[in-house]
């Protein structure tokens, strides 16, 4: 039998201990691995009802315990477009937004999410298009909902990976994402979308293309303008489509 | 010689599971050993999580299940590590929880997962955690190992929810979320202060020292 001084000199080997982390790393890896495969499917569950809750949350105020699924199901029709605004036959929910901003933007799958009437499901009320871009640090992305003139801001939705709390963070408040409201992205027939501005605290209630901007956050607000004015130019074929259809039907 | 070791065996098996050693591994860091408000461990958490009692209380039981685990396995393990590697082995079993605990908050409590996956993350650098490892688990058996992180813990946990209580209810006038002045029919108008860190930091400030006049503590001269 090994006294402990001997033990305690083995283990002090280098043999065992790279043995030791060798063994150790495996059964640590293994264990997670396997943690993460068994938890995925709740794990993506809860991804896409928070899309689908991010969605919904730009033309509607979510009741806590909503049934997100089932709003989602029957209010909103997903088509997806290509740059022309051809519809493609494919499922919004295939399309990766990240992926696609990776392509030219002629050659993105654009995905949009109809918000139609509760009482008319073939009229549509809201249209909302996701965007997605870079902030200061990461990537951001989001939705826009336009109101039925195809023009007027509705509602807005950001997210973002990395931007400082505090500053660039704020994009996902509900204070910085409320002043989009009622702005408009065309200017006649000239697509214009809407800019933060630099500074905060100015008053922009009279110009429909600017919106207030956040102190020390400037970097983060250009990547916001920039990645609402891309995706605005890919969709502008869409809307302008959608525009002018509209207006015949109301003539 | 033998007959001493087999006698002192004897009465360490005889030894029950709550003894009074052993139960306080549970009740000293409740008070008189706290990590947070004695030990001065964990603040960083403390203060970044605690302005509502549901983050606090998903956090307190994300830490307590970290350390009653970390504990338990590296005290089954505290006789095979070598001790040139100790620490990273500790991180490497502390991570393992940790990761652990994120996935499964990811898959049921996706919300608080958004609100505290960093704070989360960094309980694999949570000082009660490592120390706790280092200074007990290392050199005790795995049952009173658990205890004591069970007892840190929930000492951790409780000063925890006790600086959320006061947090949530001064700054937002509500109690996991329920809106108690409003219940009651009083206008309250919310503490900004008491949602900054600032605000945790008094509560903090104002807890150790209720606590030191209660156990009768003097700074040494």
């Amino acid at each position: 039998m090994q006294t402990k001084k001997e033990d305690y000199n083995v283990r002090q080997s280098n043999g065992y201990i790279i043995f030791y982390a060798a063994l150790l790393t495996v059964v640590c890896g293994g264990l997670l691995a396997f943690a993460s495969q068994a938890l995925k499917p709740a794990q993506d569950a809860n991804v896409e009802l928070a899309r689908k809750a991010s969605i919904l949350s730009t033309v509607m105020v979510l009741e806590e315990g909503a049934n997100v699924n089932q709003i989602y199901d029957t209010r909103i029709r997903e088509i997806v477009l290509d740059f022309n605004g051809n519809k493609v036959n494919k499922k919004a929910s295939d399309v990766n937004i990240g992926a696609e901003y990776r392509k030219k933007p002629e050659e993105r799958l654009l995905p949009v999410y109809e918000f139609l009437s509760a009482t008319d499901s073939t009229k549509v009320e809201n249209a909302v298009v996701p965007v997605f871009g870079f902030g200061l640090w990461n990537t951001i992305s989001g939705y826009i909902a336009l109101e039925a003139d195809f023009n007027t801001i509705k509602g807005v939705n950001y997210a973002h990976v990395g931007e400082t709390p505090g500053l660039g963070a704020r994009i996902s408040s509900n204070d910085i994402q409320d002043r989009y409201k009622g702005k408009k992205i065309f200017d006649g027939g000239e697509l214009v979308s809407v800019v933060m501005q630099k500074g905060e605290g100015l008053d922009y209630s009279s110009d429909p293309h600017k919106v207030d901007g956040m102190s020390g956050a400037t970097l983060t607000a250009k990547g916001v303008n920039n990645m609402l004015k891309e995706y605005f130019g890919c969709y502008e074929k869409y809307l302008n489509a959608a525009k002018s259809a509209n207006q015949q039907a109301s003539l | 010689m033998s007959e001493v070791a087999e006698l002192v065996k004897e009465e360490k098996k005889a030894e029950p599971l709550f003894s009074k050693k052993n139960r306080k591994l549970i009740s000293n860091p409740l008070d008189s050993d706290n990590p947070i408000t004695v030990q001065v461990l964990g603040i960083c958490s403390a203060l970044a999580v605690t302005t509502q009692m549901v983050p606090a209380l998903f956090m307190a039981g994300s830490l307590l299940f970290v350390t009653v685990f970390s504990n338990l396995f590296i005290s089954l393990m505290r006789n095979t590590i070598p001790s040139r590697i100790r620490i990273i082995v500790q991180l490497a079993v502390v991570s393992l929880w940790v990761i652990m605990v994120d996935q499964l908050l990811k898959a049921y409590a996706y919300d608080v997962w958004k609100q505290l996956s960093v704070f989360v993350g960094l309980i694999i650098t949570n000082c009660i955690v490592m120390g706790r490892l280092e200074a007990f688990a290392m050199g005790n058996k795995p049952w009173p190992s658990l205890l004591d992180g069970l007892g840190n813990g929930l000492g951790y946990g409780l000063i925890l929810l006790l600086v959320a209580f006061f947090r949530e209810l001064l700054g937002g006038g509500a109690l996991f979320g329920f809106k108690v002045f409003e219940a009651i029919g009083i206008k309250y108008q919310g503490n900004g202060l008491m949602l900054l860190p600032a605000g945790a930091c008094i509560i903090v400030g104002i807890i150790i020292w209720v606590q030191r006049s209660l156990n009768g503590y003097r700074e040494a001269h």
